[in-house]
């Protein structure tokens, strides 16, 4: 009992490092959070598995053990006790009892017929025998109290068994024994050795497949330590259709994977749809709804230079989670595309005032609150790989996103993973295309359009009476000057030959002259990409004027962007990806019955007395005794209606005989 | 040896429970049956064949209580009225909660869960002055609050249900679906569960200590819908589209609520030991039996409640124990009262050790309840912080 209950504090202190350390993560994780020093005794230790280290199982088979010695030891005594009335108890270890009572009698056996009748009215079976020294009648309720002690301990063992059945023990062994071996690799399932694989024999397994939609699978992959098994299946696995839908709120409501699965051996085609708590079960195999993803969906951009005089994008076509090569202005690059996502909900709140007292009680009474959410479309994730191996990450967003008013791309970039992503705004034209701004923005990459430029700012400057004609070439060398900067870094190039060729007190008014230069400059810039594109002009009004200021803070930003080109998701296809677990455990019927066991067994335990009374008479007397399996004020009570009844019952016969 | 008893006025024995019924049963079992019957009439279109069977089990279950527990027979069907008037004004348009003078300030959920938390801090104060003062008024004032507060909780129940059904049909469901909405219930099972003892062993005098966890729980909604809004009612998403969470998450708060109330006896167990407030409390030996008590009750639940959760993991994660976090500290509270147990019933102690024991479970089962929430990531999807 000790024992049992030092190995139950073992096991429930490896349970809680089990909790703390997350389990079953790749290996190289473990190492880097705890270093060399320390992963290698933590893997010995099997600490980042414990539920299935050897040490703890060990534990658990101990614990089945003992539990069925103790079962196994009090079996006899609990069955004799559960069967037996003990109707030969002696009158000296009744009169030991803690509840017994002695009263007079003269009719011995009226009373006992009397007493079994009213025995029986409670609820109690009985036995009488004659004995040497008189009449017993034994009696007892409640034997059940016995059985549940029975009950929850066998429950502990067959739940425990069951549990074991559906481990991964016998695979264990095979490993230890050398008979089977995770695959490491990263090879094509076909490819992966027998000694890797395991047969559709296999009692219990618990395994995950992803499937694109339109793909069949017929394995799954078991995680094991460093690598992985190939569990063979007795069917295929077929995934038409994945299904995500949600609610006003952003939430999702629903995910569902519409499957074909073919028997292998008899070819009959089971369909259904899966969705999370709702299964599928074929041939004792649970297939669950696990998660979901993209599954290589068809993608095409417009792919735009980013410092050319190029103004029309060219065409590119993509599959998303696959990587491309590509060249641009004669680099090797390698696009590297990651998820497509076809919605993206996002909390638009606003920034949140701060509440006052008055406004929290408002909301404290509401259960509704107006959130902003909205979907604000596509998105693809992808990284630009150089020739030196060196990667940016993007995450472009297909739909205009408005902002004031304004619409814009988003699109944005990241050198670090865990970093988040900086954004950059490409603001859209009346027609909701990038044209405009590409073609300001080649114009302004263009050395030979800012003569032209300057000359157009400096003509309406002079007719606007603001500079004077002597002052003229030097305002348009000056323009010049400003667009050239300008393209060779954006706002950054400017500021860095302030702070280097400018005394300090002056910087801040030549700043402004500056900014005032490029703000006139860029409005003829436009004009100029407009006629030479052999389009009109474009009225120069208040939203004009934001666009070109947009525009100048977009051209400006690209030069941190770290890529050539800017990719525009066009149009795309859809596919999406589900991931399946697929579990047989056969041990699963054993842990509920065990279960049923546990509950039942508690029950009697706790809310049943066992009581046993002993009515003896003989020589003129009678002797009521009780025990009960628990000592309250009930069996107190119990005892004190059963004494009155046998003192009424002891009376009435007493007078009868007088 | 003990015939003491026999002086007393004559024992009774309890009788088969069926002969022991009065009229006051009988219309109680009638109305309980006419409300489910209601029920099924007016939403069986929203129930599927699981939920009506649970359905059948509360009212059945209800009904049972009450026969057992005889002010049930009144606290359900009145707290039912009360959730009616409020289902009532709102009729189908919840914004009639901020308009409607008696939704506003009364029978919205959200002013019922107001009032629940403002009577059961009046309740905790009152059987502290009444332990202080040994003034009875005190404590059966305070024993009508908590009644008054858990029937607050019980309206707010089915009145937040309704109001889910109004925010959008697909939005509905019962409110036992995150850490908000049950720590109401909690406090709601604690009180009744305290309730229980207190007629059951006819003192007031553990009140205050078992009102002061309440209390405590009261002080965590009222800081997580201010800070946090946690009161606003969110759709289920798919993980707890099921019907096993209706009985997993209710089962597992009476278990919560049990070892609660029972780790409040062991403290005040362990202050009369030490001479405090031993003159007014309950004797040692009555705490510790209500003590024993509770975890027995708590300890069946808690049992049930870990079972049938592991059956909903065998539909919602693909197995039925994947040594989640969650799952992993059910286990070890599991192990904990399955420990406490042994040794009271096996080896026959009694005291200080156990009374500590059981403040220490409370620790371990806020641990598993909260800490495992806050601080360990996990499947659960249910209720982080
Ligand atoms: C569910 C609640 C449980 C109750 C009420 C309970 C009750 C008991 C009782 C009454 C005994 C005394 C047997 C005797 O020595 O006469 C006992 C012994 C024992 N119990 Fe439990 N038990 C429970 C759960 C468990 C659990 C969960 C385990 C372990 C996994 C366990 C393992 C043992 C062991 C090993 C013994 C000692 C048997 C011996 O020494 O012969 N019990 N238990």
């Amino acid at each position: 009992m000790r024992f049992a209950i030092s190995l139950l504090t073992i096991i429930a202190i490896a349970s809680v490092i089990g909790t703390v350390l997350q389990q079953n993560q790749p290996y190289p994780n473990y190492a880097i959070e705890f270093g060399d020093f320390w992963f290698q005794p933590f893997q010995w230790l099997g600490l980042f598995d414990v539920y299935h280290a050897g040490w703890f199982l060990g534990i658990l088979a101990f614990l089945v053990l003992s539990t069925s010695l103790c079962i196994y030891r009090q079996l006899p005594g609990v069955m004799r006790d559960v069967r037996q009335y003990r109707e030969q108890a002696s009158l000296k270890s009744l009169r030991a009892m803690a509840h017994h009572v002695e009263l007079p009698a003269a009719q011995p056996t009226e009373l006992l017929a009397q007493s079994a009748q009213w025995l029986q009215a409670q609820g109690y079976r009985f036995k009488q025998v004659e004995r040497q020294d008189g009449t017993m009648l034994a009696a007892k309720k409640g034997s059940l109290q016995r059985l549940g002690y029975l009950l929850a301990h066998a429950a502990i063992v067959i739940i425990c068994i069951g549990g074991l059945m559906d481990g991964n023990l016998p695979l264990k062994l095979q490993e230890i024994f050398g008979q089977k071996a995770p695959e490491l690799r990263n090879v094509p399932q076909s490819q992966i050795p027998p000694h890797s694989r395991l047969g559709e024999a296999n009692l219990s397994f618990r395994g995950v497949l992803d499937l694109p939609e339109g793909a069949a699978g017929d394995v799954v992959f078991l995680n094991a330590g460093r690598g992985y098994f190939v569990q063979e299946l007795p069917f295929t696995l077929r995934l038409k259709q994945f299904h995500i839908e949600h609610y006003s709120t952003g939430q999702p409501k629903l995910f569902a994977s519409d499957i074909e699965v073919t028997d292998k051996a008899s070819g009959k085609v089971t369909s259904a749809t899966v969705k999370v708590n709702h299964p599928l079960i074929v041939n004792g195999i649970a297939i669950y709804q696990s998660s979901f993803g993209d599954g290589g969906s068809q993608l095409e951009f417009a792919a735009w230079d980013w410092f050319g005089k190029q103004a029309a994008p060219q065409t590119l076509n993509a599959v998303s989670q696959n990587s491309q090569a590509i060249e641009w202005n004669g680099k090797p690059l390698t696009l590297e595309f990651g998820d497509f996502r076809a919605f993206n909900i996002e909390n638009l709140a606003e920034a949140a005032e701060v509440p006052g007292m008055a406004k929290m009680m408002q909301d404290a009474r509401q259960v509704k609150a107006d959130k902003k959410v909205k979907n604000v479309g596509p998105s693809i994730q992808f990284k630009v790989r150089d020739a030196q191996g060196q990667a940016r990450e993007y995450l472009n967003y297909l739909a205009p996103f408005e902002q004031d008013g304004r619409y814009y791309l988003m699109s944005g970039v990241r050198s670090e993973v865990a970093a988040p992503f900086a954004f950059v705004r490409l603001p859209l034209d009346s027609n909701f295309t990038l044209d405009t701004f590409m073609r300001l923005r080649a114009t302004l990459f263009d050395p030979t359009a800012w003569p032209q430029i300057a000359r157009r700012t400096a003509d309406k400057a002079q007719s606007e009476g603001a500079i004077s004609a002597p002052y003229r070439p030097e305002f348009e060398q000056s323009l010049n000057w400003v667009l050239q900067r300008f393209s060779e870094g954006g706002f950054v190039a400017l500021e860095r030959f302030l702070d280097d060729k400018v005394p300090q007190d002056k910087r801040q008014a030549v700043a402004q002259t500056y900014i005032k230069l490029l703000q006139g400059a860029v409005i003829d810039a436009m004009a100029v990409a407009q006629t030479r594109a052999g389009l009109p002009e474009i009225a120069l009004d208040e939203a004009h004027y934001r666009f070109l200021m947009d525009s100048l803070v977009a051209v400006s930003a690209s030069f941190d962007y770290g890529s050539d080109f800017y990719l525009q998701p066009r149009s795309f296809k859809e596919v999406k990806s589900s991931g399946f677990q697929l579990t047989r455990s056969p041990g699963k019927n054993l842990v509920y019955l065990g279960s049923l066991l546990m509950v039942l067994g508690i029950f009697c335990m706790f809310y049943i007395r066992e009581n046993r009374i002993w009515i003896w008479a003989g020589d003129g007397r009678v002797l009521l005794a009780m025990s009960a399996n628990r000592r309250d004020e009930q069996t107190e009570r119990e005892f004190a209606v059963h004494t009155d009844k046998l003192a009424d019952l002891a009376g009435e016969h007493k007078e009868v005989q007088s | 040896m003990n015939t003491t008893t026999l002086n007393a006025p004559k024992a009774t024995l309890a009788q088969p429970f069926w002969r022991g019924l009065k009229l006051g049963d009988h219309l109680f079992a009638l109305v309980m049956l006419i409300a489910a019957g209601v029920a099924f009439g007016r939403y069986r279109s929203f129930m599927d064949g699981y939920e009506q069977a649970i359905l059948l089990g509360c009212t059945l279950g209800a009904i049972a209580l009450g026969w057992f527990w005889k002010p049930v027979r009144l606290y359900l069907p009145l707290s039912g009225l009360v959730a009616l008037a409020g289902i009532g004004l709102y009729g189908d348009d919840l914004t009639r909660g901020q308009s409607a003078f008696w939704l506003k300030y009364v029978l919205a959920s959200q002013s019922l869960v107001m009032w629940m938390c403002v009577l059961f801090v009046l309740a905790t104060g009152l059987y502290w002055l009444g332990l202080a003062r040994r003034s009875s008024t005190a404590e059966s004032i305070a024993s009508g609050m908590t009644w008054a507060a858990a029937g607050a909780a019980m309206s707010w129940f089915f009145v937040r249900w309704y109001e889910s059904y109004l925010i959008g049909p697909d939005v509905g469901h019962v409110p036992v679906s995150n850490l908000y909405e049950v720590f109401v219930l909690f406090c709601q099972i604690t009180a009744l569960m305290y309730l229980y003892y207190e007629q059951r062993f006819a003192t007031r005098r553990m009140g205050g200590f078992v009102l002061l966890i309440i209390s405590a729980a009261v002080g965590f909604i009222l800081w997580y819908s201010f800070e946090r809004g946690a009161h606003e009612i969110q759709p289920l998403i798919p993980a707890l589209q099921s019907w096993w969470m209706k009985i997993h998450v209710p089962a597992n708060f009476v278990g919560y609520g049990a070892f609660a109330l029972a780790a409040m006896l062991g403290v005040a167990q362990l202050l009369a030991s030490r001479g405090i407030l031993a003159s007014r409390l309950p004797s040692y030996d009555t705490l510790g039996e209500v003590m024993y008590k509770a975890i027995a009750v708590g300890f069946l639940f808690f049992t049930i409640a870990t079972i049938l959760g592991a059956m909903w993991a065998a539909d919602a994660w693909g197995g039925y124990w994947s040594w989640d976090p969650k799952e992993t500290w059910a286990l070890i509270v599991w192990l904990n009262y399955a420990a406490w147990l042994h040794v009271r019933l096996v080896k026959g102690w009694r005291g200080n050790v156990l009374a500590w024991w059981a403040v220490i479970g409370l620790f371990v089962t806020s641990f598993a309840f909260l800490g495992v929430n806050m601080f360990l990531s996990g499947l659960h999807s249910y209720g982080s912080l």
